[in-house]
């Protein structure tokens, strides 16, 4: 059986096919939203956030932040808000349209309370630092302090463009799943293209459980890592060439990645039990970014949560170790991290630049083919 | 600058008995802070366990043909 969503219920928000379908709304102001709320947006409306049906008012805030739970006692760890600036004024009750910055309309919200957030709190309690280049905080220090509540009453109809014929909502997932017969599905979360310790840690899971879902992010992601495209024809191009496809399932998760390490890694297992998952893996420093979080506070977080309706699977690090002459992991390889093959971002940036791949110990020849092939593989 | 979140607890009664092997067990072996900590984390695992088996199936039949259909189209089933 598929995990029950998170909260006990899969929140469906109704969506419209044009911008005429939202005549019957009479919203008292317009909303601009950006690129990154308006994908949370679509989140809520699949159920990829359920059981949260808008943005949060203060007192949800003020669970997540402080206590890791919304109000209802959920566990939750990122606050989803709706930052805006002084001069949207709606009241409890009002109708508000979002548009993006084109005026094409996304959503239609009643509104709740505004509160006001403030940044340097929820910096320190997300992310763990003020530190404005750490690049989660310094997007909570770019947007307005002052945050509206709303549930989302409709929302118009997604295109998700070159990623269509690989995006599944969770209600496509659930039955994807138990059409297969899996009782036990295992989540992969990744925004990177795969290398050979990736596929190690997914086929250990997979060895456990009915089905792998590979679930990369696509969205905005900080400079340096891979373009959304190379990573899902990547993918593609190792599951075509060494998964049974009968047990692995590939799909996108349209989101805009936070870094929060811990926080986000339990957002990362509520977003994918919604999907239906059983279990989700979780590695060394997932969600992390630079020496921000230590490299297994993203497991220890989980043992705060006996509720979380999801479990994970940890894992140490894999890689390719020469004296052991194959894949290995910190917890079953005694040699020193000299014997390990590893290359850092900016080793494989410059690689892949020069005209070189990586060794198929690293790398299988198919996926770096595929990273070779794109004239930018990076986001610059 | 905002409110902060009240504190929203009460008083549940356990027999004295069991508040003593509670006291007794999480002060040698479990990491939690106090008895009440240690209670709310096993009801809430429990309590967990018992809405997952409750959960409605938000699907019509319509609806899942209709997914069948599309996930065909895709090359998924």
């Amino acid at each position: 059986m598929v995990s029950a969503p998170h909260g006990g219920k899969l929140v469906q928000i109704g969506q419209r096919v044009n911008r005429d379908a939202f005549a019957g709304f009479k919203a008292a102001q317009t909303v601009t939203i950006g690129e990154e709320t308006k994908s949370v947006v679509k989140d809520i409306a699949s159920g990829v956030f359920s059981p949260i049906e808008g943005f949060m008012g203060e007192n949800d805030y003020l669970g997540v932040i402080e206590q890791m739970r919304l109000e209802s006692d959920v566990p939750w760890t990122i606050p989803v808000l709706l930052p805006v600036e002084d001069d949207v004024k709606l009241a409890a009750g009002d109708e508000a349209l979002l548009a993006d910055k084109e005026g094409a309309p996304v959503a239609v919200m009643e509104c709740g309370e505004t509160f006001q957030v403030s940044k340097k709190e929820y910096a320190m309690k997300v992310f763990g630092t003020e530190d404005q280049a750490h690049p989660g905080v310094s997007k909570v220090y770019d947007r307005p302090s002052r945050a509206m509540a709303g549930k989302l009453k409709a929302v118009a109809r997604v295109d998700h463009g070159r990623f269509a014929d690989c995006t599944l909502s969770p209600k496509e997932t659930r039955v994807l799943f138990t059409e297969r017969g899996w009782n036990s599905v295992v989540a992969f979360q990744t925004r990177n293209a795969p290398h050979i310790n990736h596929e190690y840690l997914q086929k250990s899971a997979l060895a456990l459980v009915d089905g792998l879902f590979v679930n990369p992010v696509v969205g905005k992601k900080k400079p340096g890592d891979f373009k959304d495209e190379v990573i899902v024809d990547a993918y593609k191009a190792l599951i075509d060439n060494y998964y049974p496809k009968s047990s692995v399932v590939l799909s996108v998760l349209h989101y805009e990645m936070q870094y929060a390490g811990p926080k986000e890694a339990i957002m990362h297992a509520i977003m994918r039990k919604n999907f239906g998952c059983t279990h989700i893996t979780i590695g060394r420093d997932h969600a992390g970014v630079g020496n921000y979080y230590g490299p297994y506070a993203a497991q220890d977080i989980f043992k705060e949560f006996p509720d979380l309706g999801i479990t994970p699977f940890f894992f140490k690090e894999f890689f390719y170790c020469r004296r052991c002459a194959g894949i290995a992991s910190e917890k079953t390889c005694p040699h020193p991290e000299e014997e390990r093959l590893s290359f850092s971002g900016t080793k494989l940036r410059k690689m892949f630049a020069d005209g070189q791949v990586p060794p198929k110990e690293f790398m299988r020849p198919e996926v770096a083919h595929v990273i070779a092939e794109s004239k930018a593989p990076f986001v610059e | 600058m905002g409110k902060t979140l009240p504190t929203k607890y009460t008083t549940v009664s356990i027999p004295k008995t069991l508040h003593a092997r509670l006291e007794k067990l999480i002060s040698t072996k479990t990491g939690f802070k106090s008895v009440s900590d240690y209670v709310t984390f096993v009801l809430r695992e429990v309590v967990t366990m018992h809405e997952t088996s409750q959960s409605p199936d938000p699907f019509s039949s319509k609806d899942i043909e209709e997914i069948k259909a599309r996930l065909k189209a895709l090359g998924y089933l």
